[in-house]
Formats: structure tokens, C-alpha cells, sequence
């Protein structure tokens, strides 16, 4: 694409920021972003991430299929002991709380009025829907019965269980990221009349995501808190179990809106306008200010934690160094570099801890979800199908992602004319 | 987790609003309703450890009464008792709801052998994690399971403290939840014991109330002194279990977890649940209060715009 870009081509809305105006552009021309069908497809070839894509698809999606054809326990190694393996550890509990990025900055937009942060609200509301959405499809892979995701809803209520708050408010939340992001879709579609729409109730579906989200994110650890004695005690506490993954996924959502805004400056920058680029830095540290807060609310509760149920001895056994192993690396070295990054006003140090603090967080999710899990027992290695099929998945997010950043306005603005 | 009380006074203090804390008031009192002592006439069993010859029959009974695929060895094969998988001995499946298991507890002698199953808990971790409601515990004491509704989510297994339902991983099109029914439907209903009980040579298992059965199990401790542990493993534990043992050996040495506790899993999980509605009642108003305060902010500021910066 860059290379048309230089070319000069008319890319649609690509020049509107600059000349005030765009032509109007058919529904064709935006989904082939104004190239003709030889130029779009010679694009496509040139790109060697395509290439990877599509080997990482022929491999996987056979594997894929072959899942639902021959069932779980052909794929995985989800045993009795072990009833979730890697498509609810990474897809649902490392997904979820890196897309926490929607609620955080459309709280800080819409609620807090702080619209110096409006430039990159959209992408960290896509990148919220779009964890959510692949969330919600791992989780349909590792389902026993996917074609039965609604009974929670409607045929067999079970509310006093964690995992119904969960299935609601995932729901829930989905719908309420869909229409936060209407308007982007509207402007793309030229449908004045669902923006405005949109707009009317922005306020209320902000404050219902604030809500969904501070106990669904809760709820995904309170998951965990039905299993005491199997988490190793010093990942486990049932009082602040939901402290700690709502609290982290804050700082966890931030970063992964750092690192995907990085992405998008890196390889995407003919796509992103100069409100974009040039308020990137500035934001960036805003978004650092706000991790470290949480980070270290963070480690104040796990320590509080391990002081109250007077876990230290736990931390002198090899199950300790390996604790004080995902503390360090996930939680203090973050602080560290980002309390650097922000004193000494170097946005690329908070670029590179905030990918940091996003491998963190999917280590102590993994963690939890298996590593910790049956400490007393032994450990499952996840079969190398169900490897194979995570990593499919996850490109097909990437995919998406990419697909629907090159059209819509999420790195962009369109100019509205009145 | 033996002072979760102590705990719960902790969290709240720390919650430094008085608001905060009275809704969290609410909802305590809310889940100490919930509590709940189990059915008072349900039944249960008592299974004597020390009685059990390991001839295996009760497996034999169940896979008859349940219907279940044949065994991949024998029932009168006795090498599964050294059947080590992943350091761990025999455990129940989607093809066996029973399995005996041989210990050879140093300083007894003879080996030991123990029946388990599912324990039929009074307060069930399984039932309470299932978002489908597809766990039933009836008033004769049995848990049961309702496969026509189970999504497949599995979170039924993390919640049993007793690593007991099995899931059909080998199922692509119908994979349901395999656990002893405590032969609810073919027995229990009709007040019959269930078939492994009925079946044992020995009488290992004595079917009856739960409260007798309590009863008898002290007698029994009592009446036979230096005989057994001065313990009956299910009383007590995880909110008490229909199903529970005597044992002349340490729990610990038969491949019982000792360190369970006595509260039902549920409690583990109120800590967050109380935590639902406040948020859901005090959210709102403190977000939009934000919001107004923000607002107003912003219109007694836009001479210097340039201030609202990161
Ligand atoms: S039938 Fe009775 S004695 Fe034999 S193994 Fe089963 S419980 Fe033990
Ligand atoms: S032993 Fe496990 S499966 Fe059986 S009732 Fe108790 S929690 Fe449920
Ligand atoms: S009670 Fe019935 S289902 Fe349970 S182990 Fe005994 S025979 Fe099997």
C-alpha cells in the first residue's frame, strides 16, 4: 500500500484531511480502497506478511476443522484434571483483559471530558471489540457444545454461577462496543442518521461498559476462586481475586493500546492522518501515566494479598522464585521503564514497556489458568494441535484487524460535510 | 482460607466510603441466607475403608447398573491397581463412575484399598459453577445432571474439589458430563441403595440418612477404640458430603485431601459476588457524577484550552 501511497494514487478519504473534500466514493472502490482489482491483488501479493497469513491459514484451518470433526480430544490435551487448556488460557483470559483498552479510553473521553485523547479513542475501542469478539470465537472453538452458547440466555439459567455474569456481560458489552463504534462505520458509509444516533446515547452506553466490564474483568478471576487448593495459593486469593484481574487488565488494556498504536504508526502510517501521528507520542505518555497508576496498585494488593493470608513462606519454594519471576518481569520491571519513560519524557522506553507489560499479563494469565493450576498434581503441556489452532485463530484476529483499520475510519478522520 | 471471616472485615475496612461498605452489609447478609445445611432427611453413605478387600465388584455393579462401555481390562484384573498415569493413581472417567484404588501405607500391613466416586456435597462446587444450572441436588441427597442443557464449558470440573466429573473429550458431536448419579433414577428415587453399595461382598458401604450415618460412625470410631481414625472424612469437609469415610490409616496416606476445609466452595466465590451489586448500584451515579464535575470543568476552562493536556 505504501507504495501506491508514494505513487500518488487517490486513495479514498486518504487526501480529505489535506484538500477539505473527497469525491464520492462507491461502496466498491472503499472496500478495495480505490485500487482496481489487479492493483488491489497486486498489493496483496507484495506483502510478505500475506504470504505468512496464508501459510499459517493452509496449516491451521485443516486442524481447525478437524476439531470440530473429531472432537476436543482429538485436538487438545484437555484431560479431567485439566479442563482448560490453551483456547480458554490465551484465548479467553489473555484476550479479554488486553481489550480492556475500550472501556478505559472511552471512560477517559466520554466520561472524564478529557478529549485530548479523542485522536486514538476509536482504535482502543476497536481494539476492545475486536479481543472481545475473538474471545467470544475461542471460546466457541473450546466449547464442549458450541451451538448451545445461548442456553445461558435463554434455555437454562443458572445466575448465581460467575460464569453466567460472564457469558451476560461479554454479551452485553459486545453490543455496547458494536454501537460505540457505529459512528466510525456510519461515516465510512456516509449513514448520517446512525452517527447521530449514535451520538445521543453515547454517554449511557460508556457508563454500561464501565460497569460490564469492571465485573465481567472481575469475574474472569473470580472464575478461579471456585478452585482452592488446586491454584497455587500465592496465585490464588478468594478475597482479591477479582481485584486482580480487574485492576490488571486497566494496565493491561493501556499497554496493548500502546503497542497496537506502534503497530499501526510502523506499518500503517499512509492509513493514519497527522491528527493521529502527531498527537501519538503525547498520548502514549498519557497512557503510560495511567498504566503505572494501576500497576502499582497492583503490586500493593498482591503484596497485601500474600501479607494476609500470610503466604511468605510460599515464596522461598521454587513455586515463589517463579512468582517473584512473573512480579518482576510483568510488574516491576514495567514500572520501572515506564516511571523512566515519563520522567525523562522518552516515548519509545514506554513503547517497549508497555510490550513488556503486555507479555506480563499473558503470563500471569497462563499462569493462573494452567501453570499454577494443579500445582499439586502435575503439568499438562497443551497438545501441539491445539498450538497450532490458537496461533490460526489469533491470525485471523490479526486479519481482521488489519482489514478493517485499511477502510474504516479508526486511524483517520473523514471530514463531514454539512 | 480458614479465616475468611477475618478476611471479609478486612476487605470492607479497606473500603474506606461508608457507603461502600453498608451496600457490602446488604450484601453479605444476602449470602449468609443462601447458606445452607443440606436436605435434612437426605440419604448418604458410609463407606469402611478398613473393610474393603479391593475385589473390585463395585465397579463392576456400577458399569452394569450405568450402562457403561465395557472396561479396557477385566473387572477381575487386578494389575490396574499399578496403573500410574501422570504420577497419579486410577480416577473416575466418562467410562468408570467408581474406581478402587490400592495404597500401601507404610507401618499397616497389608495394603489399603478405597471405593471413591462422586461425594454427592451438600453444598456442591459442580452445581454452583454451572452457568446453565445443569446440577440438581435432590432432596434424597443425590447430585445429578441434566446433559440435555450443558454447554460444555467444563467449569463444573475446576470447581469439584474432588477432580470428579469426567467430560466425553473423545465426543465430537454430543461430548456430556460422565459422574455418579448415585443411581438416582434407577434407585435412589425409589429408595433402594445404589448399586455398588448393594453389590460389596463385604459390606464396606452402609446405606442410609446422613444423619444416622453421622451417628453410626461415631459409635463405630467409639466402640472400637485404636481402630480408627478419629475422623469421618465428609462430615465436615468442603460443607459436608453425602458420601463419607472411616479409615484406620491417615486420610492423607489414601489418597484423601486433607486440607480442603470445611466451607463449601461457594464461599470462596461470595467474596466477588457481593461485589455485583455494588457495583451495579453505585457505578452508575459515580460515573455520571464524573462526567458532570468533568464537564463543568471544561466549560469554566475553555478560555485556556491548551491546560487539558496529558
Ligand atoms: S465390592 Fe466392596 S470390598 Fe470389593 S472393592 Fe468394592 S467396596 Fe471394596
Ligand atoms: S464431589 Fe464434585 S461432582 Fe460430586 S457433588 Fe461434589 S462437587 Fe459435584
Ligand atoms: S452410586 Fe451408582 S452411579 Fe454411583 S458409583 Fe455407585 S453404582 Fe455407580
Amino acid at each position: 500500500m505504501k507504495r501506491y501511497v508514494a505513487q500518488g494514487y487517490d486513495l479514498p478519504f486518504l487526501k480529505n484531511a489535506a484538500t477539505g473534500g473527497d469525491k464520492k466514493w462507491s461502496i466498491k472502490e472503499k472496500l478495495l480502497l480505490g485500487l482496481t482489482p489487479g492493483q488491489y491483488l497486486a498489493q496483496f501479493v507484495r506483502n510478505p506478511f500475506n504470504w505468512l497469513f496464508l501459510l499459517i491459514f493452509m496449516a491451521g484451518l485443516p486442524i481447525l476443522i478437524g476439531r470440530f470433526y473429531y472432537g476436543l480430544g482429538w485436538a487438545t490435551h484437555g484431560s479431567y484434571d485439566y479442563p482448560w487448556g490453551l483456547f480458554l488460557g490465551w484465548g479467553l483470559f489473555v484476550m479479554v483483559p488486553l481489550s480492556a483498552s475500550g472501556f478505559m479510553l472511552g471512560t477517559t473521553v466520554e466520561v472524564f471530558g478529557r478529549d485530548d485523547f479523542k485522536p486514538i479513542e476509536r482504535l482502543a475501542l476497536l481494539n476492545g471489540l475486536l479481543g472481545y469478539l475473538f474471545a467470544v470465537i475461542f471460546l466457541q472453538v473450546d466449547l464442549g457444545q458450541p451451538w448451545r452458547l445461548i442456553y445461558p440466555m435463554f434455555v437454562s439459567l443458572g445466575p448465581a454461577a460467575v460464569l453466567f455474569l460472564v457469558a451476560w456481560h461479554v454479551a452485553t458489552y459486545l453490543s455496547v462496543q458494536v454501537a460505540e463504534l457505529l459512528p466510525a462505520l456510519a461515516e465510512w458509509g456516509n449513514w448520517p442518521g446512525l452517527k447521530k444516533f449514535i451520538r445521543s446515547m453515547i454517554l449511557g452506553l460508556t457508563i454500561s461498559g464501565i460497569i460490564l466490564s469492571t465485573l465481567h474483568q472481575g469475574a474472569l478471576g473470580a472464575l478461579f476462586t471456585y478452585a482452592p487448593g488446586k491454584v497455587h495459593p500465592l496465585w490464588y486469593s478468594a478475597p482479591f481475586q477479582w481485584f486482580y484481574f480487574f485492576c490488571s487488565s486497566i494496565f493491561a488494556g493501556l499497554s496493548m493500546l500502546i503497542v497496537v498504536s506502534t503497530l499501526c504508526k510502523r506499518f500503517l502510517s499512509w492509513r493514519c492522518d497527522r491528527r493521529f501521528l502527531d498527537n501519538l507520542d503525547q498520548q502514549t505518555m498519557g497512557l503510560a501515566k495511567g498504566a503505572v497508576l494501576a500497576l502499582v496498585t497492583y503490586l500493593a494488593i498482591k503484596i497485601i494479598a500474600i501479607a494476609h493470608a500470610e503466604n511468605w513462606g510460599y515464596l522461598v519454594t521454587g513455586w515463589g522464585a517463579y512468582y517473584l519471576l512473573e512480579i518482576s518481569v510483568g510488574v516491576l520491571v514495567p514500572i520501572v521503564l515506564y516511571t523512566k519513560a515519563l520522567r525523562n519524557n522518552l516515548p519509545g522506553l514506554a513503547r517497549f514497556a508497555a510490550l513488556i507489560t503486555v507479555f506480563g499479563i499473558a503470563l500471569n494469565r497462563i499462569n493462573t489458568a494452567l501453570v499454577a493450576f494443579n500445582w499439586n498434581l502435575y503439568q499438562e503441556i497443551p497438545h501441539w494441535r491445539e498450538v497450532i489452532i490458537s496461533i490460526t485463530v489469533y491470525t485471523l484476529y490479526i486479519v481482521t484487524y488489519r482489514f478493517i483499520l485499511y477502510r474504516l475510519p479508526i486511524l483517520y478522520q473523514i471530514k463531514v460535510k454539512s | 482460607m480458614k479465616n475468611l471471616l477475618d478476611r471479609r472485615k478486612f476487605l470492607k475496612g479497606g473500603l474506606a466510603s461508608g457507603v461502600l461498605a453498608s451496600v457490602l452489609g446488604t450484601g453479605k447478609k444476602a449470602s449468609a441466607e443462601h447458606s445452607f445445611e443440606g436436605y435434612p432427611d437426605s440419604m448418604g453413605v458410609l463407606v469402611d475403608l478398613s473393610k474393603c478387600i479391593g475385589c473390585r465388584t463395585c465397579e463392576a455393579a456400577c458399569n452394569k447398573e450405568q450402562e457403561l462401555p465395557a472396561p479396557d481390562k477385566p473387572f477381575d484384573d487386578m494389575s490396574v491397581f499399578d496403573e500410574i498415569r501422570h504420577g497419579q493413581k486410577r480416577r473416575t472417567s466418562e467410562k468408570a463412575y467408581t474406581v478402587v484404588n490400592r495404597y500401601d501405607v507404610p507401618g499397616h500391613d497389608g495394603p489399603v484399598f478405597r471405593k471413591f466416586q462422586c461425594n454427592h456435597c451438600n453444598e456442591p462446587g459442580c452445581l454452583s459453577s454451572c452457568f446453565v444450572n445443569a446440577y440438581t441436588k435432590t432432596p434424597e441427597g443425590a447430585v445429578i445432571y441434566n446433559e440435555k442443557v450443558c454447554v460444555g464449558c467444563r467449569t463444573c470440573m475446576i470447581a469439584c474439589p474432588f477432580y470428579v466429573p469426567a467430560y466425553q473429550y473423545s465426543s465430537p458431536i454430543n461430548p456430556v458430563i460422565k459422574k455418579c448419579k448415585m443411581c438416582y433414577d434407577t434407585r435412589l428415587k425409589f429408595g433402594r441403595p445404589p448399586a455398588c453399595v448393594e453389590a460389596c461382598p463385604q459390606e464396606v458401604m452402609t446405606f442410609g440418612k446422613r444423619r444416622d450415618l453421622i451417628k453410626l460412625g461415631h459409635e463405630r470410631i467409639q466402640g472400637n477404640p485404636g481402630k480408627y481414625i478419629d475422623h469421618i472424612y465428609g462430615e465436615k469437609e468442603v460443607g459436608g458430603t453425602a458420601w463419607m469415610y472411616l479409615s484406620s490409616v491417615p486420610f492423607s496416606e489414601v489418597g484423601f485431601n486433607t486440607e480442603l476445609g470445611d466451607q463449601p466452595i461457594i464461599n470462596y466465590v461470595k467474596e466477588f459476588l457481593t461485589v455485583v451489586p455494588m457495583v451495579l448500584t453505585i457505578w452508575p451515579a459515580l460515573f455520571t457524577g464524573f462526567h458532570l464535575l468533568a464537564r463543568r470543568k471544561e466549560n469554566q476552562k475553555t478560555t485556556t484550552p491548551s491546560d487539558r493536556n496529558a
